[in-house]
């Protein structure tokens, strides 16, 4: 290593050399340039630090003084340097911050936006609506044995309830299976499952020998829900679908009862909806089927009628959608057409 | 049920002034639903007029009208509208007289239609209203020529309001009536159930005539093959009526209606058979005296039997079928519709009247097995009251000599064999506990009694026997209803009951919610198509052989050519797709979960299901489970057009099997299932670009893109990315590619490793062999780079993965990471001849 050749100390030596520093430093236009500077004058073969190293050969009674004299000088320029490079850090930073500006409005996206159908939305904040009450989400098939679709829910082979009900049978007809009519035989499959109490709701997909059009599905969907209990009654079933009803609806929302005709209720009802948003105003809408489980139906699933009572009620989510949003053409449901649900997003 | 208030009124105290609307807010509180309101839709000043003369005027179009002088109100008085009692009309009709009393629609009257009367000018005169026919008014089909008062049967003064003296005012609310409920569907139930609803007197109809029972006519009940062990006749009355005038008029009342009724009129004795049946729920058969052979054998058919029905058609009658027979065989499908043969006609002066009550079980099979539904068999379906018959045949008999001249002749017959229903025990405090509503003794017991059954109160309760018009009162179920809705339900509470703690959401439930939302996350949009399937697009997509698979067929289908249920979520997409895509919406990215229908063989399902009302044997369940075909669960998906669209800077990027493959990994991270593909093949699809999805080594399903000419014969672009997997499965094995292990903070070594391997080895078989001969130390590999060309030989590729490695316990070395790489590359070159590219 070089030895830097010691030089005299003396203070116009170092003030020269701290001036001729500090002009560097304030002529350096960029970190590139102040880089150099700082190689010149405050690198290890810079005037400075050859007057640093000379103190070495300084008398001991001076040593105190020029130390002084030039450790002040190094400083100095070390802070020059420090606060220039500082700045124009800043400055660059700034320069490159400003190029990047991007026009947020037309910044390149990967991907599109994806949506869930409106109809499976609704059915899972139903579920938890009734989850939240400490019920269950049962399921059952679509394609379903007659007996649980009719028989077990107490609709007698000839009875015009069940020629009534529109139903698509599957071939052979023998086979006694049917696309089911309503969500309504998963009450008997529930009750299968599981021993009272019970307090299940079951959304899924219907079907009737409709035709499609504007107010018409042959293919749609309801949600089913039946508690089994020691000592239920009309009541319960009024307070559940209140609550429900407010749930869907809004604070404002009140069930109206009016009595109607369903094999596997008795009493049975029907529902009408206070809707307090309805689109032109507040009113009554019908909303479903509702009533206490038929003793019949409860022996089907091997239930002592005189020990357990329970309540049922079934409504069209799609019924409920279109009064939510105003809902016309129900082709909407099942057409595909991806504007319909992008509408919707993930929320209903 | 239509409904003319006049009607009601008859036997039901109306409020003074009740309105349609009224009636209908009345009868909905008991249960019987509004349907609509019907009018005759005529308004305004229509009078009785009489011709006074006219002149025939010919006309250059070959018609000759009538120049007529019409009197529209008594000499020196206003018309009804305020102009001259005499005015002049245009009519082209010529069944009229001088001096015959007709119907005048004066301008300012509106027809149905509507079509307001005004005096205008016709074939050079201004004529000053209109001379009006039975079509014209609403009354009937008659439109040949005008309507004469004389052809009713009746006269007014010239200037009375025609409107109120053909009945023309009135008007009818219809109610939907539920099934149950057979006897609301006559003026008599309806009159009953507004009693019900509001405390009004109610008159029954039936008390108004006194039965008289005819003798001598032979009538045999021989039912030899009851359905379901029930007689098909439980009662049968009949009543002669003889010396009718044949061209007796139905009174202008009765045809306003049974047309407001919604039924036609067609001739008096027709009309007072339907009249009857609208009265008091009891079907009437009248039968032409002249035409009948002997006695009436109320029997079975005998194989190869046939009958042709007043509507013209020639039937095959099945053994089940139950008959009204003479001697000369069959004359009428009992309950459901007469015979030709024995069919009153325009010469018809001596009738059999039949008033009869048949099994509701043989009516609905009959009745469905011919697809002749009626207004009879509707009736019986749902159960006419057994004990009405003789009052209806009374009533018809009435009826006839009033209307029709005739005279009730003593020829005649009665069976009744009605067994009065068992009284339902009530036991105290019942009705409460279901309804929840706290009514008092009194209020159950007087409730029950305005039924009209018999109630006797003993220690356990009430003993209720239900009046013979409502055989759907069986239980005590029933009864609390009666009580509940009669009093209102507006008076039950709203109590939330608490259910016992639940599990919540199951886990299946909560990770398909997961994938669901995952997939429109990461931009998919969800679809749910009807599952209406032809047999192609089974085959096409139900397996990935194209051999077809065992599919469910509807019996019934709305559109016969996709009568299918679908084994595939793809077909559905597809149609999505098409609708979009000829809609303009082309960069799509759709997916469905839902249920296909698989069954494993020819569909089976269960011959003989046991009843309703009881726990099946478990045998028995267990048969009726397996019988159902199975219903897994899928996730489609669907992808074409761009995937990323063009944007400033950024060239489209257009979908395809990577948007499926994207899509399955998203489900991949969703489920927490170990996925893996392979290169696979199924027929509908790009032999090119097919994926297997695996999970534990078993296909769940396919991912890759459609075969192109699938996609261009369902009018989509070429290129169509698609996924379909069984989502049952990923479902069940959820999670279980969780391995967790301490997450180290010790320096990782990253290295890249190239090996040449023959073109067709799959990337991803060498590089499970690259980890599995690196060793524990290789924390994350992938594949990097797929180079071909100068420098690699022919018919070879270069893959290069980029490598993590890292120790647990210790920094790496670049050594050891080096040494780990190379054991990979070697185990490598061991299975597939890789060597490494330096």
């Amino acid at each position: 290593m070089l030895v830097p050749e010691p030089i005299e100390i003396t203070e116009s030596a170092v003030q020269q050399a701290v001036e001729a520093a500090l002009a560097a430093v304030d002529a350096a236009a960029d970190t590139a340039e102040l880089k150099a500077a700082r190689t010149a004058h405050a690198g290890e073969h810079s005037t400075l630090a050859r007057l640093n190293a000379s103190l070495r050969e300084v008398p001991a009674d001076r040593k105190a003084a020029l130390g002084k004299l030039v450790g002040q000088a190094r400083g100095r320029v070390s802070q020059a340097f420090a606060v220039r490079e500082a700045a124009l850090a800043e400055a660059e930073n700034a320069r490159r911050l400003a190029e990047e500006a991007l026009d947020v409005t037309e910044v390149a996206l990967p991907g599109r936006p994806g949506a869930r159908h409106p109809l499976s939305l609704l059915q899972e904040s139903i579920a938890d609506v009734f989850v939240g009450m400490g019920w269950e989400v049962a399921e059952g098939p679509e394609l379903e044995s007659e007996w649980f679709n009719f028989d077990a829910l107490n609709f007698d082979a000839d009875h015009p309830a069940r020629a009534m009900q529109d139903t698509f049978f599957v071939e052979p007809p023998e086979a006694h299976l049917v696309l089911r009519t309503h969500t309504s035989p998963v009450q008997v499959r529930a009750l299968l499952e599981r021993t009272p109490p019970v307090y299940v709701v079951a959304p899924g997909r219907v079907y009737r020998t409709d035709e499609l059009d504007a107010t018409h599905l042959p293919v749609f969907s309801q949600v089913e829900g039946i508690a089994v209990d020691r000592g239920l009654t009309m009541a319960h079933l009024r307070g559940t679908l209140e609550h429900f009803a407010r749930a869907m609806f809004g604070e404002g929302a009140r069930i109206r009862l009016r009595p109607n005709y369903f094999p596997f209720t008795e009493p049975s009802a029907e529902m009408d909806v206070w809707h307090p948003g309805a689109k032109g105003g507040p009113r009554w809408i019908e909303w479903g089927g509702c009533g206490m489980v038929n003793r019949n139906v409860l022996r089907s699933a091997g239930i002592d009628p005189d020990e357990y009572t329970g309540f049922a009620f079934g409504m069209g989510i799609e019924r409920t959608l279109q009064f939510r949003y105003n809902l016309g053409d129900m082709r909407d449901f099942l057409e595909g057409d991806v504007r319909f649900s992008q509408q919707f997003g993930m929320v209903v | 049920m239509r409904v003319p208030l006049s009607w009601l009124a008859e036997y039901v105290d109306l409020a003074p002034g009740s309105t349609p609307e009224d009636v209908h807010a009345a009868l909905v509180k008991v249960g019987l639903e509004e349907e609509a309101v019907h009018r005759f839709e005529v308004s305004g000043p229509v009078v009785v007029a009489e011709v006074l003369d006219f002149v025939e005027e010919p006309q250059r179009n070959g018609k000759t009208i009538r120049w007529c002088r019409v009197r529209v109100a008594p000499e020196g008085s206003r018309a009804a509208d305020g102009g001259e009692s005499v005015r002049g009309i245009v009519c082209g009709a010529h069944n009229f007289d001088a001096g015959d009393k007709v119907v005048v629609t004066l301008p300012g009257s509106v027809l149905p239609g509507p079509f307001p009367i005004t005096a205008r000018t016709t074939y050079g005169h201004l004529s000053d209203g209109m001379i009006a026919s039975e079509r014209e008014l609403g009354l009937g089909e008659e439109h040949n020529g005008i309507l004469r008062l004389r052809e009713l049967g009746i006269d007014a003064p010239v200037g009375t309001d025609a409107l109120s003296l053909l009945g023309l005012d009135d008007v009818a609310v219809e109610v939907n009536v539920t099934p149950d409920r057979g006897y609301a569907l006559s003026i008599r139930g309806i009159a009953r159930e507004y009693s019900h609803a509001t405390g009004a007197v109610f008159r029954d109809p039936a008390a108004a005539v006194e039965p008289v029972d005819g003798t001598g006519f032979s009538v045999v009940i021989d039912d030899r093959v009851p359905v379901r062990g029930r007689v098909g006749a439980s009662v049968f009355v009949t009543r002669t009526v003889r010396g009718l005038d044949p061209a007796a008029p139905t009174p202008p009342w009765m045809i306003a209606r049974l047309v407001l009724a919604g039924i036609r009129s067609r001739s008096l004795i027709v009309d007072v058979t339907n009249y009857v049946m609208l009265e008091l729920g009891q079907p009437i058969h009248a039968y032409d005296l002249d035409t009948l052979n002997g006695g009436i054998t109320v029997r079975r058919a005998l194989p190869g039997e046939r009958l042709t029905t007043l509507d013209g058609q020639d039937r095959a009658l099945d053994p089940e079928d139950l008959l009204i027979a003479d001697e000369s065989g069959p004359v009428g499908l009992a309950g459901v519709m007469g015979g030709a043969t024995t069919e009153v006609s325009a010469t018809t002066t001596d009738v059999l009247i039949e008033a009869a009550n048949f099994d509701p079980v043989s009516v609905a099979r009959t009745a469905r097995r011919h697809k002749l539904p009626s207004e009879a068999s509707r009736r019986f379906e749902r159960g006419v009251d057994p004990r009405v018959a003789r009052a209806a045949a009374a009533r018809a008999v009435q009826l006839l000599e009033q209307l029709g001249g005739g005279r009730a002749g003593e020829l005649g017959s009665t069976h009744h064999a009605v067994v009065s229903g068992e009284p339902i025990l009530l036991p105290h405090g019942y009705v409460n506990a279901l309804v929840g509503v706290d009514f008092t003794d009194d209020e159950v017991r007087s409730t029950l009694a305005e039924l009209g059954g018999a109630i006797e109160q003993t220690d356990a309760g009430l003993l209720v026997t239900a009046p013979s018009w409502r055989p759907d009162l069986s239980d005590k179920a029933d009864l609390a209803e009666e009580v509940a809705r009669i009093v209102g339900y507006d008076r039950i509470p709203s109590v939330l009951p608490v259910a016992p703690p639940g599990r919540g959401l199951s886990r299946p439930q909560q990770l398909r919610r997961q994938a669901a939302t995952a997939l429109a996350a990461s931009g998919l949009t969800e679809v749910l198509a009807p599952p209406f399937v032809t047999r192609e697009q089974n085959d096409l997509f139900g397996s990935p052989s194209g051999n077809g698979v065992p599919a469910v067929r509807l019996a019934n289908p709305l559109d016969a050519s996709a009568p299918f249920l679908r084994a595939s979520l793809l077909p559905g997409l597809i149609e999505a797709a098409r609708r979009n895509v000829s809609r303009g919406l082309t960069d799509l990215a759709l997916f469905e979960m839902g249920l296909v229908f698989r069954p494993d063989g020819p569909v089976r399902g269960t011959a003989q299901l046991p009843a309703g009302g009881a726990l099946p044997e478990p045998v028995v369940l267990r048969r009726l489970q397996e019988g159902i075909p199975p219903q897994p669960r899928m996730i489609g998906a669907l992808f074409t057009g761009d995937s990323t669209p063009k944007q400033p800077g950024q060239p489209p990027v257009p979908a395809g099997i990577a948007d499926a493959l994207t899509a399955l990994r998203t489900l991949q991270t969703a489920l927490g299932v170990a996925l893996s593909v392979r290169q696979g093949s199924h027929h509908a699809f790009h032999p090119g670009r097919t994926a297997e999805v695996l999970l534990n080594g078993e296909v769940v399903g396919h991912a890759g893109e459609l075969l192109p000419r699938v996609a261009e014969e369902s009018d989509l672009p070429r290129v169509v990315g698609v996924l379909e997997v069984d989502l049952d499965r990923l479902v069940a094995a959820a999670g279980s590619d969780i391995r967790v292990r301490p997450i180290s903070g010790f320096p990782a070594a990253t290295q890249d490793l190239s090996l040449v391997v023959d073109s067709a080895v799959p990337a991803a078989d060498v590089l499970a062999a690259v980890v599995e001969g690196a060793g524990e130390l290789l924390e994350n590999a992938r594949v990097v780079d797929d180079y071909r060309g100068q420098g690699v030989p022919e018919g070879s590729k270069s893959l290069t993965f980029a490598l993590r490695f890292r120790a647990r316990d210790r920094t790496l070395t670049a050594a050891e990471a080096s040494e780990a790489k190379l054991a990979g590359a070697a185990l490598a070159g061991e299975r597939f001849g890789a060597v490494v590219r330096e």
